[in-house]
C-alpha cells in the first residue's frame, strides 16, 4: 500500500461515516410515524443498517486520526462545521415519497461506491465495504421499488414524486465532486475518483426513474459544501440538536 | 376500505430441511413487496432461509362450527399414534 497522508484518509473516512450517520438519523425520524407498520419497520431497519455502517467508518476514522476519539465521540461531540456528509443526506425528510426518493438517490451512489471500495488497497476499508455492500444491495432494491410504485402510482403520488425529484436533484451532483482528498485516495489506490462513478450512476437511476414515469429536471446546477464542510444547509444544525442533546446535556452518559 | 392493501400470510423456512412455518401476516400492495415486507418484519433476527407469502383470501379454511364432525371421530383412536414400536438407537431423532 502506497504511503497515504493520514489526514486525507481521516477526511475520506469522515465523509463515508458522516453520510451514513446523518442519513441514518434522518431515516430514524420516521420511526413510529410511517404511513403503515410494515414501512415503519423497513425504514427503521434501513436506519439501523446505516448507523451500523457509521460505527465502522467512524471507528476507523478515529483510529486513523490517532487522538483516541471513538466513533461515538465523533458522532456526538462534533459540531456542524466538522461534519463531512453530502448535503443530500441532511435535507429534511419531507413526505414519505421524498424520503424514499432521497434514499434511492443515495443508495444508488452507495451501491456503486461500495462496489469499488471492495477493491481498496486498504484491507480495512475493503472489509467494511464488503459488509456494507450486502445491506446496501437490499436498500437500493427496496427504495427503487418504492420509487417506481409511487412514481407510476396515482396522479397524486406521481406529482409528489416529481416535486421531490425537482427538490432533490440539485443535491445529487455533490456526490460526484472531486478534490485533493479524493486525488490522494486515488493515488494510493484506496478509493475511486467520485467523478468517475457518474456514468454508471446516471444509467442506474435513469432506468428506475424512467420506469417510475418521472422526468429528470433540466440543468446540472449542484449545491455543494457538505463533503468539504465549507457550508452545510441550515438543517444540519437543527438535526444535530436532536441527535446530540443527550451527550451534550449529560457528558459521558451511558446506558 | 377500498384503498387498503391486501392481507398476506407469511411462511418462513427457519433452516434448510425444515418446513415453512406460518409466522404471521402483513399488508402489501403486491407479492414482491409482501416478500420484502416479510423480510423486514419477520427475519430481522436471522430467522429464515426462505419466505413464502400467500394472499390471505386464497386460503380456504375449515369452519369453526364443523369442529365436531371433523375432529371428534379421531379422538379415541390411539392406535393411530405409532407409540407402540421400539425405535433403534441408531435411528436417532424421529
Amino acid at each position: 500500500m502506497a504511503e497515504v497522508d493520514q489526514k486525507a484518509l481521516f477526511e475520506f473516512l469522515l465523509r463515508m461515516g458522516d453520510n451514513t450517520l446523518v442519513l441514518g438519523h434522518r431515516v430514524s425520524e420516521w420511526c413510529g410515524h410511517s404511513p403503515i407498520l410494515e414501512e415503519d419497520i423497513a425504514l427503521a431497519n434501513t436506519a439501523l443498517d446505516l448507523i451500523g455502517q457509521t460505527q465502522l467508518w467512524l471507528g476507523l476514522a478515529g483510529e486513523v486520526e490517532g487522538k483516541g476519539r471513538s466513533a461515538d465521540d465523533l458522532a456526538f461531540l462534533r459540531d456542524v462545521w466538522d461534519f463531512r456528509n453530502v448535503l443530500l443526506t441532511e435535507l429534511p425528510n419531507g413526505d414519505f415519497g421524498r424520503t424514499l426518493l432521497r434514499q434511492f438517490l443515495f443508495d444508488a451512489w452507495a451501491s456503486i461506491m461500495l462496489g469499488r471500495l471492495q477493491k481498496s488497497s486498504d484491507p480495512r476499508i475493503a472489509a467494511i465495504a464488503e459488509k456494507a455492500s450486502k445491506e446496501v444491495a437490499y436498500h437500493v432494491e427496496r427504495s427503487a421499488d418504492t420509487v417506481v410504485g409511487l412514481g407510476d402510482g396515482t396522479q397524486e403520488s406521481h406529482d409528489r414524486m416529481q416535486a421531490a425529484l425537482e427538490y432533490l436533484w440539485p443535491y445529487v451532483g455533490e456526490m460526484f465532486q472531486s478534490d485533493d482528498v479524493d486525488a490522494a485516495m486515488v493515488a494510493a489506490g484506496i478509493a475511486p475518483d467520485p467523478a468517475g462513478l457518474r456514468a454508471e450512476y446516471d444509467a442506474l437511476i435513469g432506468a428506475v426513474l424512467d420506469e417510475a414515469t418521472l422526468t429528470l429536471p433540466k440543468g446540472d446546477f449542484a449545491h455543494k459544501g457538505g463533503r468539504t464542510g465549507y457550508m452545510h444547509t441550515e438543517h444540519l444544525g437543527h438535526m444535530l440538536c436532536h441527535m446530540q442533546w443527550l451527550q451534550r446535556a449529560y457528558p459521558g452518559c451511558d446506558w | 376500505m377500498k384503498n387498503e392493501w391486501p392481507l398476506w400470510e407469511v411462511f418462513i423456512r427457519g433452516q434448510h430441511g425444515l418446513n415453512h412455518r406460518h409466522v404471521g401476516s402483513l399488508h402489501a400492495p403486491d407479492a414482491e413487496m409482501a416478500i420484502k415486507n416479510a423480510r423486514d418484519v419477520y427475519t430481522r433476527r436471522n430467522e429464515g432461509v426462505s419466505i413464502w407469502v400467500v394472499e390471505a383470501r386464497h386460503i380456504a379454511a375449515s369452519a369453526p362450527g364443523d369442529k365436531g364432525p371433523l375432529f371428534d371421530p379421531s379422538e379415541s383412536k390411539i392406535y393411530r399414534h405409532p407409540t407402540f414400536y421400539d425405535i433403534p438407537e441408531e435411528v436417532g431423532h424421529m
